[in-house]
């Protein structure tokens, strides 16, 4: 036994030396092959003429939610290839963070793709991202506050792809069986609170939600704060504004009037305790209205603009933005590409197929004209507030909505005071 | 390593010369696969958990430096989110271990020992039946249950038949021990344990028990692993000879007796290996988490395996992630010579050794077979 123990370690040792060698010659040779070859500096790229160009086929990565949104984004990337002359093919990835990753870690990403909000931060401290963001022609169109979602350091990184914000969704029948009309819709949280009590019989509860910062952030917004400044900068989480927001909730949970969609009443989200009846009310994005037609055909919905709360009319807005990579061969057709993806006429059809908001502001008309029952989301951009972007900031959101389960038990204040600690944690 | 030890014990022999090398040659290839698809990585991923490398790149180009121990320290020592993150994922792994390891390996040898009668009738049928689980993806096992134990799942159906209001469960957080408390009137735990506590997670928390949300999670590895380590108990029962029940059973033992004190012990090595790959089993649940729960309710689900690959790839924080996966490669191996320690062969106990304690008549042959027989299955 023991000549065999020592020979063992031997092999080991042998496949240790081996194993080195071998990531020796991996490292001179076949990661870091073109550093330098990028042309943009590492402040930015300031003019079209520092982008790469090339003739190599651009790849799109998209983070689907379905068939319908692969198949309206493959049709505009393959009409932009046939009048460009540039190839260019999608790839619907079904893990985008890691397939992301996967491509900047082997310097070979793809060269357009779906970024998030949560992970700008990340990819754009790493170097990975190229922030073209001022060389937009259509730069001026984008709602500031996506702009402002996008910026990383005092830079635009990326196109805002489209957006959706959070309003209320009042399921008919039971506005009717309650004898409310169209001049009842709440104007203020007083109002949204009597609403819910008259909602709230013996199956159906007034108000339900997910228990999560992308729901309740809205009263946050209403009540003038949210968990970090604009830009994400500075961590204004235990804001007296917060406290308020929080305590509001808090009452509605105690009353019963307004339960969480997962925990309360077994619903995946709000819009699924809505069609199913057990809610008469939920705070919603404009996905909602797909989810309602595939799901529950026959329920009938108005939305409405969420109730003003103490500091005014607000609401969270999600959006994802157009990343293009760094390290991409022909950054020049990208930044063309994008700039189709972002027109109106490309932004309308994306919208008609996966029923999201357009980014731009001279795309709103018209969509308000095919949406016109819809439009409540759209004019939400104005008051609209983005969540946090710094760096780790979507674990600290992650580990609030855990703590908001807890909500009708601990206090808002020691949770918003967490929040607030793990944020000032991130650093800037 | 075991499979080459014969031939190199014997290095002298003239007819023998060649056979060192031509050993080498012939496992060359599993050398360089091994190497190259396991060694390799894991000293990249080693790396990287000692290093800042920010996924951008190879992990070995110049501008990614070492930066020491500051990984670890951030999840074993850091205060923040990461350490707290990284205690509540242990605890909740910890609780899915302890309840799943003895439960899954006392279903499965009890599973094996029915079915391994001879009298029992359609024997093939139940083999069949109980191994059915192991062999459907775990991704689908998980969508099932996602169905089963919904809010108003056919778990909870079958539940309300016997008035009992099920619980909600995919979506309820609460430890299933605070749960068990709270009608005793104990609803906030002592001071002593809420205010002190280890990876940031407070005493009153690791002792809350799994989640009822784990617990789901927890029936299911019983449901899909039970099978598999039926299946080796199955063949390990087969594997021992009959001489030695049947002398027992002229000793005048009970079915009981045999079990216990005939069986098992002829049982241990077999045991050893369905504990040490339940745990390590245990230790690396992923699947489930990814595609039921995302470490959801209120991150009662998370694992640290989980864990690792969250940190990684959706927070960039790649070092974390590496060292998280380094933390539970280093657990496993602890709780796997530990577990080796207990099970370890002890000889003949002494009191044994001089007959049996109680004197009288009964069975003077039958105590001393038993250690005998597992002294020779274990060389």
């Amino acid at each position: 036994m023991q000549r065999s123990t020592s020979r063992w370690l031997g092999g080991c040792a042998v496949a240790a030396t081996a194993a080195l060698a071998l990531s020796a010659c991996g490292s001179g040779s076949g990661f870091s092959g073109n550093d330098d070859t990028t042309g943009g500096s590492t402040g930015g790229a300031t003019s079209t003429a520092n982008l790469t160009s090339s003739d190599s086929a651009l790849t799109v990565m998209i983070g689907s939610s379905g068939d319908a949104e692969a198949t309206a984004v493959k049709k505009a990337v393959s009409d932009w290839s046939a009048s460009s002359g540039t190839k260019a093919s999608v790839v619907a990835a079904t893990d985008l963070n890691q397939q992301l990753a996967q491509g900047f870690a082997a310097k070979k990403p793809a060269d357009v793709f779906y970024l998030s909000t949560d992970a700008l931060a990340g990819y754009a401290s790493n170097g990975s991202l190229l922030p073209y963001g001022d060389l937009l022609q259509n730069k001026a169109d984008f709602y500031p506050s996506l702009v402002s979602s996008f910026t990383y350091q005092g830079q635009l990184y990326c196109a805002p792809k489209d957006f959706s914000t959070l309003q209320l969704v009042i399921r008919d029948d039971d506005w009717k069986a309650a004898g409310l009309t169209d001049k009842d819709y709440p104007k203020s949280w007083d109002d949204l609170e009597a609403l819910a009590k008259k909602l709230t019989t013996g199956k159906t509860v007034g108000l339900s939600t997910n228990g999560e910062y992308a729901r309740i952030g809205a009263f946050m917004v209403q009540a003038g704060g949210n968990l970090m400044n604009d830009d994400s900068t500075q961590a204004t989480a235990n804001s007296d504004a917060n406290v308020q927001a929080l305590t509001f909730v808090k009452k509605l949970l105690d009353e019963g009037v307004y339960k969480y969609a997962k925990e309360g009443l077994g619903e995946g989200d709000g819009g699924q305790a809505l069609g199913s009846g057990k809610a008469a009310m939920t705070i919603e994005g404009n996905w909602v209205t797909g989810e309602l037609k595939n799901d529950f055909p026959d329920v009938k919905y108005t939305v409405v603009p969420l109730p003003s709360g103490p500091a005014g009319q607000g609401t969270l807005q999600f959006s994802n933005c157009w990343g293009i990579a760094k390290d991409s061969p022909n950054q020049a057709a990208a930044l063309k590409l994008v700039e189709q993806l972002t027109s109106t006429d490309d932004q309308l059809a994306f919208s008609k197929a996966f029923g999201v908001l357009p980014s731009i502001q001279s795309a709103a008309d018209a969509w308000k004209t095919d949406n016109p029952t819809l439009v409540p989301f759209l004019d939400g951009a104005n008051y609209a507030k983005g969540v946090p972007t710094a760096k780790g900031a979507s674990d600290v959101v992650a580990d609030f909505n855990s703590q908001l389960t807890n909500l009708a038990k601990s206090g808002p204040k020691t949770i918003l005071d967490t929040v607030q600690k793990n944020l000032e944690a991130l650093g800037p | 390593m075991t499979t080459t030890a014969p031939a190199l014990r014997r290095r002298h022999g003239g007819i023998h010369r060649g056979e060192a090398a031509s050993g080498w040659l012939f496992t060359a290839p599993m050398i360089v696969l091994l190497g190259l698809f396991l060694v390799i990585p894991v000293l990249m991923a080693l790396w990287v958990s000692f290093s800042d490398w920010n996924g951008n790149g190879s992990p070995f180009a110049s501008g990614v430096s070492f930066v020491g121990t500051d990984n670890y320290h951030a999840i074993l020592a850091g205060g923040g989110l990461a350490e707290q993150d990284f205690g509540t994922a242990l605890r909740n792994n910890a609780w899915y271990v302890v309840l799943v390891v003895p439960l899954q390996t006392a279903l499965s040898l009890y599973l094996a020992v029915l079915v391994d009668r001879r009298m029992l009738r359609g024997r093939g049928f139940f083999r069949t039946a109980f191994y059915f689980p192991s062999v459907t993806s775990s991704v689908a096992i998980t969508v099932l249950w996602l169905f089963l134990f919904s809010a108003s799942g056919a778990v909870n159906q079958v539940l309300s038949w016997f008035g009992v209001h099920g619980p909600n469960w995919f979506s309820d957080p609460s430890g299933v021990i605070h749960d068990a408390l709270q009608p005793l009137g104990v609803d906030q735990g002592p001071a002593a344990l809420t205010q002190h506590g280890f990876l940031g997670v407070s005493w009153w928390d690791w002792i809350g028990g799994p989640s009822v949300a784990m617990t789901a999670f927890i029936l299911m590895a019983i449901f899909t692993t039970s099978g598999t380590f039926m299946l080796v108990f199955l063949a390990a029962l087969q594997n021992l000879s009959s001489e030695v029940t049947e002398a027992a059973m002229v000793d005048g033992a009970n079915g009981w007796q045999r079990f216990w004190r005939i069986t098992l012990p002829q049982l241990r090595p077999t045991l050893f290996t369905v504990l040490t790959l339940g745990l390590i089993g245990g230790w690396q649940i992923f699947d489930q988490i990814y595609t039921g729960t995302q470490g959801g309710p209120a991150k009662t689900t998370l694992s640290p395996a989980y864990l690792s690959y969250q940190t990684a790839f959706t927070n960039q924080q790649w070092g974390q992630g590496a060292a998280i996966a380094f933390i539970l490669f280093v657990i496993i191996v602890a709780f796997t010579l530990l577990q080796r320690w207990v099970l370890r062969e002890r000889g003949v106990p002494r009191r044994k050794r001089f007959g049996p304690v109680t004197p009288g008549p009964a069975t003077p042959g039958a105590t001393p077979a038993a250690p005998a027989t597992a002294s020779e299955v274990t060389p």
